[in-house]
């Protein structure tokens, strides 16, 4: 059986139900129901319409329950209170599911988790694996989400902003158990991509997969950090990042620029170099200046100050930094790379290893680490 | 089998032998240690011994319960002779002497000089359950 033909379907079969009048947590019931029945049928009897068998079922199995519960509760009253079946199935809109599961009701990892439940078909057991968290920790909190969204009307108007940032939290997430969350992330967003013509959606696309291209040379073969500048090119996945330049392309013509699309622009930049040397720091100063306009936020200021130190030296990239929290996460970080770039070894010496002190990962801290011991090493040599 | 927590301390334990910060050792050298603690993870894998390892960052608070309603106290930034755990590895071992084997092993990652730290690990049993008697 197509474990990935599953995973587009579930979506779009919720979605059919709930339409047809089910709460939203029965009708995920159901089709998980649906999908256990599916693993026991499809293997000697595979349906000619996949899509339709699943609806069938999930719908009977709501029905079952609906009766079941039914009757537990008023035994003398029949099953009238059937629910009416909604308007036809061609309306297939899954766009709805993905709204309903970035409510704003739901806290990020709440959402995260029914997101990658509801509309991406994964198993509780591969979320938790992906989250670092035990299988009964995520139960919980995916049907706590569940509740939480019961009694929301499905035909509200979604708000895009908030599924995008649902599904830019997944895909930085990253990839640990057997479920790779950047691609999953990728996979969601082309589905709704195909499903909305938003700017932003064909952005956050594009975004995804430039990133996602130069994920193979990110890392070395033993886990350590590989910074942008010392990258194998070749590495890089050219059919990935055409296709997320053609995307970019795409939205950017339609001249309603966001965040998401000015970040992939800039990623966009630095794929299009095939040496560090060729990057055109020029053109992706002026992306961050698009950036800070649109969102003001610190975090692109910090890189903006990296992308000037390259551009105009690193003396402006220092008084780029001016005004900005020194507590910010990698603030030290980048005031120790511009000292480095200025000459002052042991200042950036010093801040390389305060840096790691306060490094967000593994591989970062010992990154930072290295940069200190690499100057320190220089400086009595 | 019995499970033991080896603690590692960024400060607190007592001084290592090749007591040298990290940020001055060469840079291979650092290479080499965090290689070091990687092959070792890996080899009680193989010897199936091993269960679990995390690193921690520096950077912690302690917080304490006020009073209902008060925020809780932090002491924000971490006076220099505070203990700081830098990490564990639990490992399930047949006997104490191989817990105190592998403790030792992990202490001699190689440092500055490549020359074993010999830092001071703390090792602490777990509470297990009494083995069921058939008496």
């Amino acid at each position: 059986m197509n474990d990935s033909l599953l995973r587009e379907l579930v979506p779009s079969v919720i979605g059919v139900l709930v339409r047809r009048g089910a709460d939203f947590a029965a009708a995920e019931d159901a089709v998980q129901d649906a999908l256990v029945e599916a693993v026991r049928v499809w293997p000697d009897n595979p349906p000619r319409d996949p899509k339709g068998w699943l609806v069938t079922v999930a719908w009977r199995k709501f029905l079952d329950a609906a009766r079941a519960d039914t009757s537990r509760r008023h035994r003398e009253v029949r099953v009238e209170r059937e629910p009416v079946p909604g308007p036809s199935e061609s309306v297939d809109d899954p766009l709805q599911l993905y709204f309903l599961c970035a409510h704003p009701s739901l806290t990020p990892a709440s959402a995260v988790a029914l997101t990658l439940r509801a509309v991406g078909g994964l198993t509780t057991r591969q979320i938790a694996q992906a989250y670092l968290v035990p299988e009964a920790t995520m139960a919980q909190r995916i049907s706590r989400a569940k509740r939480t969204v019961s009694g929301v009307r499905f035909d509200q108007p979604g708000d895009v902003a908030t599924v995008l940032r649902v599904l830019y939290l997944v895909f930085n997430e990253g990839y640990s158990g057997d479920v790779d969350l950047a691609a999953e992330a990728i996979r969601l967003t082309r589905q709704l991509a195909a499903g909305t013509s938003h700017e932003e959606v064909a952005g956050l696309l594009a975004l995804m997969l430039l990133h996602h291209a130069r994920r193979p040379a990110r890392t070395g073969p033993d886990g350590r950090l590989v910074p942008l500048a010392e990258q194998d090119r070749s590495l890089w996945n050219t059919r990935l990042i055409a296709e997320g330049v053609d995307v970019l392309q795409a939205a950017l013509a339609r001249d309603r620029l966001g965040e998401f699309q000015a970040q992939a622009a800039i990623a966009a930049l630095h794929a299009d170099a095939r040496t560090a040397e060729e990057t055109d720091w020029v053109q992706i100063v002026e992306w961050y200046d698009e950036l800070v306009r649109l969102t003001d936020s610190p975090v692109a200021r910090l890189n903006r100050a990296v992308a000037v130190g390259e551009a105009d030296g690193p003396r402006a990239g220092l008084a780029a930094l001016a005004g900005l929290d020194p507590a910010l996460p990698r603030h030290t970080a980048v005031v120790a790379y511009l000292h480095e770039r200025d000459g002052d070894l042991v200042t950036a010496a010093r801040l390389y290893a305060e840096a790691a002190r306060s490094a967000p990962s593994l591989p970062e801290r010992d990154h930072l680490t290295r940069q200190a011991a690499r100057l320190n090493s220089q400086l009595r040599g | 089998m019995a499970k033991y927590l080896l603690l590692k301390h960024y400060r607190g334990a007592p001084a290592a032998v090749n007591d040298v910060p990290m940020d001055q050792w060469e840079p291979e050298e650092v290479t080499a240690h965090i290689q070091y603690m990687r092959d070792f993870a890996a080899r009680l894998e193989g010897t199936g011994e091993y269960v679990d390892g995390q690193a921690l960052s520096p950077e912690g608070t302690f917080v304490r319960s006020d009073g209902e309603g008060r925020p809780p106290i932090t002491d924000g930034p971490f006076a220099e002779t505070k203990d700081l755990i830098a990490g564990w590895m639990v490992i399930d071992v047949e006997t104490y002497e191989r817990a105190i084997e592998l403790a030792g092993e992990l202490s001699a990652a190689p440092g500055a000089g490549g020359k074993p730290i010999h830092e001071w690990l703390e090792l602490r049993p777990f509470y297990a359950e009494l083995p069921t008697t058939t008496e």
